[in-house]
């Protein structure tokens, strides 16, 4: 399947790699040998009980990526990763690491290491015995531990440090022992398990960024879990959205919040409107859409749409633009922009951006999120104006699903 | 601390240690009849020293509880082990279940029902039937102690030994086994000291000629207390107190490397 190779460079239109994301999540693919990518999940399933964890799952990963699972709690994502690691057996499908089905391997013969989200640092351990634990299973030499070791505290910035437990350490500092400890074998893939969750917000930032060129120094395959879409969208070059032990979609983070291929998706990640309704009618590349609410939504749409098609119509709230007048500017063409009126409801100033609740004329609530420019605002928008609110259909996303 | 407080707490200590305390203090009397004092003396711990029979008895005592603690301390950890890390297994409960049972059977049963078994099976009672009879009471008690610490350990440090390289049995030893050590050496001494101090079941098991030194000092006091008697319990009081402060001592280095105690 060539698609879910352009899937992985990136650089197929967005509509494509919708398409293709659908495709992943569902079919088997089918690929001679050579081709493999590094890590290939083939209609994976787990079941705890009655409960299934992760159903029949599949998904590529290619060497050097950044990938992140992202989904709500209980969603199969650690699930997945466990599986990766050895701690859990797929009780169907098949995990091809470099083209060799791993499901049956034990952890410890597995060229996978895994950072664990509470680190798991064996506390009866300084940080140097830590970070040389897997070396010395693996049968290095003496002075190449000392070599590798060293390497690795210098790589994580723990010098001076080596001696020390545990639990003599600061939060950040541990989360870095355990990087080194699980990089330090050199693993094909790297699995971390929300490894910034224990961490306070302005070091889980700076620590994303050193993550991020650790993963492009070393050229490494990550693979990240975590329930923080801000953190997913930050590092990861692709995102796997999943949902009910399966995969939502998996894309670009760009992709992921401008394509969203279905509602869940789309109110998943970031904020979104949507509007229920059906097809009207379908020209070219444009489609207009009847709401529920009695409304006429254009939106730019290249696929064929039949008419009566139950669909929703998702705009994000910052593509949303508010003012009392509605739009003024020459430049935008008035018959093609989507116009409601409504009255502000809620205003919630956030620093960066205020969001502003609308209620429309039609009895629908939309949100719209503007950034704040400028210190001092003129013409300020409060609760109780009636305002115009309207965006452009290329803005718009139409969901099948 | 408010004076009623002051009285209630010397009360109470009063209550429970007044009587060892004397017990320690007329074990240094030189006098012959145990309630009259007649000055100091280190007369009956010599005396004790020369009693052959009295040293018998203690050296049998320490030889059981050495050797039952240690076997007690082996399988208890093993079913803590069963009991905590293992697979979820059929009979689970029912085995636990049993695993406590000398816990709140009173010991009287528990000797009577050994005692029954050793006839039957014609053992000869001696150093190994006692042997073995402390093992099946004191075992439960270490059980309780490591599992209680194995609980408290995350399970992902196994993993993560595994993880590195190591099999079950390596991420077992190198990892699990230095994080409860403290916990089975107070499991140890715990059933050293019980195993030490026991009178029922010991004397339910045992035979002619191989007396602990409980069921010894209990013979001697039924002919009237001597003296020497105190000077023995004074040494017993002596040995139990340091090995339980040692005991409590491993259960805190124990808990400083994890997250919670073993209770003890």
């Amino acid at each position: 399947m060539t698609a879910q190779a352009n899937g992985i460079s990136g650089q197929s239109p967005e509509i494509e790699a919708a398409k293709i994301n659908m495709a992943v999540a569902h079919a088997t693919p089918v690929v001679p040998a050579e081709d493999l990518p590094l890590l290939r999940i083939e209609g994976v399933s787990k079941n705890f009980g009655t409960f299934r964890a992760v159903d029949r799952l599949s998904l590529d990963i290619g060497a050097g990526e950044f990938f992140a699972l992202l989904g709500p709690s209980g969603c199969g994502k650690t699930t997945l990763l466990r599986m990766l690691a050895g701690f859990e057996t797929p009780d169907e499908g098949r995990i091809l690491l470099g083209g060799r089905d791993i499901a049956p391997v034990l952890p410890h013969e597995r060229p996978v290491n895994m950072m664990f989200q509470n680190y798991a640092l064996f506390p009866h351990l300084s940080v140097w015995d830590n970070i040389a634990f897997g070396l010395k299973r693996a049968g290095m030499a003496g002075a190449a531990i000392d070599t590798r070791v060293g390497e690795m505290v210098a790589l994580v910035k723990l010098d001076g440090l080596e001696k020390r437990k545990p639990d003599q350490l600061s939060g950040g500092q541990r989360q870095r022992v355990a990087l080194a400890r699980s990089l330090a074998r050199r693993p094909k893939v790297l699995l971390l398990d929300e490894p910034l969750a224990a961490l306070d917000k302005k070091l889980r930032e700076s620590t994303q960024q050193e993550l991020m060129e650790l993963q492009r120094r070393l050229g490494m395959t990550f693979i990240v879990v975590t329930h923080d879409q801000e953190e997913a969208m930050t590092m990861a070059n692709r995102i796997g959205v999943m949902n009910a032990g399966r995969l939502e979609q998996v894309a670009t983070p760009r992709d992921l919040y401008e394509v969203p291929v279905s509602r869940w998706v789309a109110g998943f990640v970031g904020d979104i409107n949507l509007f229920d309704g059906e097809v009207a009618s379908h020209e070219q590349h444009r489609v207009r859409i009847a709401t529920r609410d009695g409304g006429i939504i254009a939106v730019a749409e290249p696929r064929r749409m039949v008419a009566k098609t139950v669909v929703a119509v998702a705009i994000r709230p910052e593509k949303v633009k508010l003012s009392r007048r509605g739009p003024e500017s020459d430049a935008v063409n008035s018959q093609a922009i989507n116009r409601l009126d409504g009255v502000i409801t809620d205003v919630s100033y956030l620093g960066g951006s205020t969001v502003y609740k609308i209620r429309l004329d039609s009895g629908a609530v939309v949100r719209s999120s503007m950034a704040n420019t400028a210190r001092l605002e003129i013409d300020t928008l409060s609760a109780g104006q009636r305002v115009v609110a309207w965006f452009s259909p290329d803005d718009c996303v139409v969901l099948e699903k | 601390m408010s004076r009623f407080n002051i009285t209630a707490l010397v009360l109470g200590m009063a209550f429970l240690y007044l009587p060892i305390v004397i017990l320690v203090i007329y074990s240094f009397n030189a006098s012959r009849l145990v309630t009259v004092w007649g000055g100091w003396s280190l007369r009956w711990y010599q005396e004790f020293f020369n009693d052959r029979a009295m040293l018998d008895a203690a050296w049998m005592s320490l030889r059981v509880a050495a050797l039952s603690a240690t076997i007690a301390t082996l399988l208890g950890t093993l079913a803590a082990v069963g009991l905590v890390r293992g697979e979820r297994f059929r009979g689970r409960a029912l085995f636990s279940g049993m695993l406590y049972a000398p816990l709140v059977m009173p010991e009287v049963i528990s000797g009577l029902s050994l005692l029954l078994l050793f006839v039957a099976l014609n053992a000869e009672r001696g150093f190994w039937t006692v042997t073995i009879a402390h093992t099946t009471l004191t075992m439960c008690f270490v059980t309780v102690v490591v599992q209680s610490r194995l609980a408290s350990l995350d399970r992902s440090l196994e993993e993560a030994a595994m993880d590195l390289g190591c099999d079950p049995v390596q991420a077992f030893l190198r990892v699990t086994l230095p994080l409860i050590v403290p916990a089975i050496a107070a499991g140890w001494m715990l059933a050293f000291t019980l195993s030490l101090d026991d009178v029922v079941i010991a004397s339910f098991t045992t035979g002619p000629g191989s007396a602990t030194l409980p069921i010894r000092i209990y013979s001697e006091v039924r002919l009237g207390v001597k003296p020497e008697i105190n000077a023995i319990c004074t040494m017993v009081i002596a040995l139990i107190a340091v090995v339980i402060v040692i005991a409590s001592l491993a259960s805190k280095l124990s808990s400083s490397q994890g997250e919670s105690a073993a209770p003890l």
